[in-house]
């Protein structure tokens, strides 16, 4: 590890904590529908959204109608989505002639962009017509992010809201937040990438003729604009097939640096959108504090075991200096590879600035448990601080039983029906983790993905499955994925990670805006100090560790000991 | 529900106008008026021909060369569609070999790459002249993997080492802002510089 690294890491962390309280304040006044400094614009264009789809922004939704206008919204995105992939041959804006998609690939690929997920079974460059990547997969990078906002908002007015009916209005948080935060947000980022070295054209493939003589073909498209979207909507699915280590999409370290900010900053803001909506923004510092403990924890680990090389070359007559460079780009180097693997795993974005997939073993651990623990440190736009804001529920009900008190959250009683939902919410991400992996390794079509022998090859199964279900869409890209086998299940596991979080999260939601605040007294535990941050990173650690541990000691820490005994698979 | 349907389908419908459509097609547009060379992927033409791209790394076989680092992109087997075939730096197709740590056909590969460079445990070779990297198309080696070839490229060029060194040092880029990334040498820039030396 050197000094440079670590400054590296600590400029980002300063940046990012300095953008989340005024970008907090702006996402509040967005979602509460007040007026920003960009309604003369944009109003006219919100109203004629309502008008023209018959919505009354207005109308507060109760759970169960919220809930039921984003299920229908996601099955139209759907069908919408995957005949756009299937037919994209005969249709326009496709100077590649690329072919039609396959039914299991369209599947696996509408639903891993609705989801927020952005699992790619596909290499861009080689699939997809730059009609499907603009009108197919950028507008779901925007609207499955917009939704995640939405939900989050809808969490939040849970707590914020006394004797409500309602929750909010889907249609309208999702018109406001692409327009108002995404899109502008967008348009900015994407001249900084073009200016950065990104292309933005429309052109076939340029031939070149290379010093030697030899023909190369070099992949084009308009690569800035959904770059821009990928990451500040936490989705990750890369234009290209190297992701965000093809240098056409990240050419410097400094797009790398806004690249990685663009991932952390809507879902750290979100945190203080949360402590403005209950009154204190202490408790939004506290979840954020939370968060922060175990994402600097994991990339002390990952950092280290990159940095220190792979003791196996080492032996053959190579210098480590530079750390484990295989799958690495020599601009980034360890500590930035490093650095956004553990900040993309960790936020549900995916994209990936090396291959994951030839980290150390350890260091390709902290990816996998910062997905195992559910995405919640950041997390996915919305989705992280929903799946926080579950674990603090269940944390809060912990303390409670250890004090025989009916446990309250920012002033919201805590009862039984709100902790069964709770627990139904964070179990089925195990369930769909380990039971599709326990059942691709035992079926030869399951067996026939990993690329790599030995526990590294468990790994890559396991991550594929963790990647899908936690909703993240990075990879240990060397699994065979493009499979039937591998797209249904995975495509499924990522329909359960996604919704069978959400419809009981909702339902939480409903409950707690249904009830009464009640007022702070003596009794009541503090959320917002050190005390609450521990219980929290507590409860986190022993859900994520205790179920996961077993796995993971089948793969990494396997790994880890093998090499460490010169074992070669 | 039928209400839910309606306005599902509007907002999508509208919603990939304006962001499908109308957002990458403007933006096309600007990019090219603001920054045309980017936009258009950084080409570099020399006598009318596009020789590359100042990101995108090529293959180099010849020792009047530097080299680049080892590339695991592939093509399509021209006899057999459903298979791959080795294609280094194939820019239609991105991608890194995915080997873990612990993977046999890594260690051979590497060992393969040391013996040829000449390598050995008193003069060990930089790692990223012996790793692949994640693109396939790293267009970068580090100074220590420039300096390492300095000698054999002003050998087979018949030029005095200072002369190669010079340039090396010239087409070094430094850390953005002193801080950022890592250092590193273009190898197509440094190269082309070779090349436009004049004949002796």
């Amino acid at each position: 590890m050197t000094f440079n690294g670590w400054v590296q890491i600590a400029l980002f962390v300063a940046i990012l904590l300095v953008l989340t309280r005024p970008l907090g304040g702006y996402l509040s006044r967005v979602l509460e529908g007040q007026r920003t400094f960009m309604s003369p614009v944009l109003l006219p264009v919100e109203r004629g959204f309502y008008r023209l789809a018959g919505i009354d922004p207005a109308e507060d939704q109760s759970w169960w109608v919220y809930c039921r206008a984003m299920l229908v919204f996601h099955i139209v995105g759907f069908a919408f989505l995957y005949l756009l992939l299937r037919l994209q041959a005969v249709l326009p804006l496709n100077p590649q002639d690329m072919s039609a998609i396959p039914s299991d690939l369209s599947f696996n690929t509408a639903v891993s962009f609705l989801t927020n997920t952005n699992w790619q079974s596909y290499g861009g460059e080689s699939t997809m017509s730059y009609l499907s990547q603009m009108a197919g997969l950028t507008v779901q990078n925007f609207l499955s992010a917009a939704t995640g906002i939405a939900l989050a908002m809808a969490f939040i007015r849970g707590f914020a809201r006394a004797n409500a009916k309602g929750i909010g209005n889907f249609w309208a948080d999702l018109v406001r937040v692409t327009l108002y935060v995404l899109l502008p947000f967008c348009i900015v980022l994407t001249l900084f990438y073009v200016w950065q070295g990104v292309p933005q054209n429309l052109g076939a493939y340029v031939e070149a003729t290379t010093l030697e003589g030899a023909k190369q073909t070099i992949a084009q498209g308009p690569v800035a604009s959904q770059l821009a979207i990928k990451m500040l909507g936490t989705n990750g699915g890369g234009f290209f097939n190297a992701n965000s280590a093809h240098p056409y999409e990240n050419p410097t370290a400094l797009a790398n640096l806004v690249q990685m900010l663009s991932i952390f900053v809507i879902g750290a803001a979100l945190t203080n959108v949360f402590g403005r909506a209950v009154g204190a923004e202490r408790q939004g510092w506290a979840i954020l504090a939370a968060m922060g403990v175990l994402f600097i924890v994991g990339v002390f680990v990952a950092y280290w075991a990159e940095a220190g090389g792979n003791p196996l070359l080492a032996a053959l007559g190579v210098d480590n200096a530079q750390g484990n460079m295989e799958g690495k780009e020599v601009r980034f180097g360890a500590p930035l590879s490093a650095l956004f693997a553990v900040i993309t795993t960790a936020a549900s974005c995916g994209a990936v600035n090396a291959m994951h997939d030839s980290f150390m073993p350890l260091g390709g651990m902290i990816p996998l448990v910062n997905m195992l623990l559910g995405e919640i440190i950041i997390g996915g736009v919305g989705a992280g601080l929903y799946g926080i804001l579950l674990f603090a529920i269940l944390a809060i009900f912990l303390a409670g039983l250890m004090v025989g008190r009916t446990p309250e959250y920012v002033g919201k009683k805590i009862e039984a029906r709100d902790v069964k939902f709770t627990m139904l919410a964070i179990l089925c991400l195990p369930l769909a983790i380990l039971g599709f992996t326990g059942l691709a390794v035992v079926l030869p079509v399951g067996l026939a993905g990993p690329a790599n022998a030995g526990p590294h090859g468990f790994s890559e199964i396991f991550y594929a499955f963790t990647s899908a279900a936690a909703n993240n869409g990075s990879a240990f890209a060397g699994l065979t994925a493009n499979t039937l086998f591998y797209n249904s299940t995975l495509g499924v596991a990522m329909i359960v990670g996604r919704f069978a979080i959400i419809v009981p999260m909702l339902a939480v939601a409903g409950s707690l805006a249904a009830k009464r605040k009640s007022a702070v007294s003596l009794g009541t535990f503090p959320t917002d100090g050190p005390l609450f941050v521990g219980l929290l990173v507590g409860a986190i650690l022993i859900v994520g560790g205790l179920t996961f541990l077993p796995a993971l000691a089948l793969g990494p820490i396997a790994e880890h000991f093998a090499m460490l005994a010169g074992t070669l698979f | 529900m039928l209400r839910h349907i309606r306005a599902s389908l509007v907002i999508l419908l509208s919603m990939t106008v304006l962001l499908g459509l109308a957002y990458p097609l403007a933006l096309t547009g600007v990019s090219r008026a603001l920054f045309p060379a980017q936009a258009a992927g950084s080409l570099i033409g020399q006598d009318g021909k596009v020789v590359g791209s100042s990101l995108i790394g090529q293959n180099f076989t010849s020792d009047r060369y530097f080299h680049g680092r080892p590339s695991a992109t592939t093509d399509a087997d021209p006899n057999d569609a459903t298979k791959t075939v080795p294609a280094p730096y194939n820019a239609a197709n991105s991608a890194g070999s995915n080997l873990g740590p612990t993977s046999k056909a890594l260690v051979d590969r590497v060992r393969e790459d040391v013996g040829k460079l000449g390598g050995a445990a008193d003069r060990p070779v930089p790692v990223d002249l012996v790793t692949t990297s994640g693109s396939g198309l790293d267009p970068h080696i580090s100074p220590a993997a420039a300096a390492w070839q300095v000698a054999a490229v002003a050998k087979a060029r018949n030029l005095p080492e200072a002369e190669v060194l010079k340039l090396v040092a010239q087409n070094t880029e430094g850390r953005v802002f002193g801080v950022l990334g890592e250092p590193r040498v273009n190898v197509l820039k440094l190269n082309l510089a070779l090349d436009a030396l004049p004949k002796r």
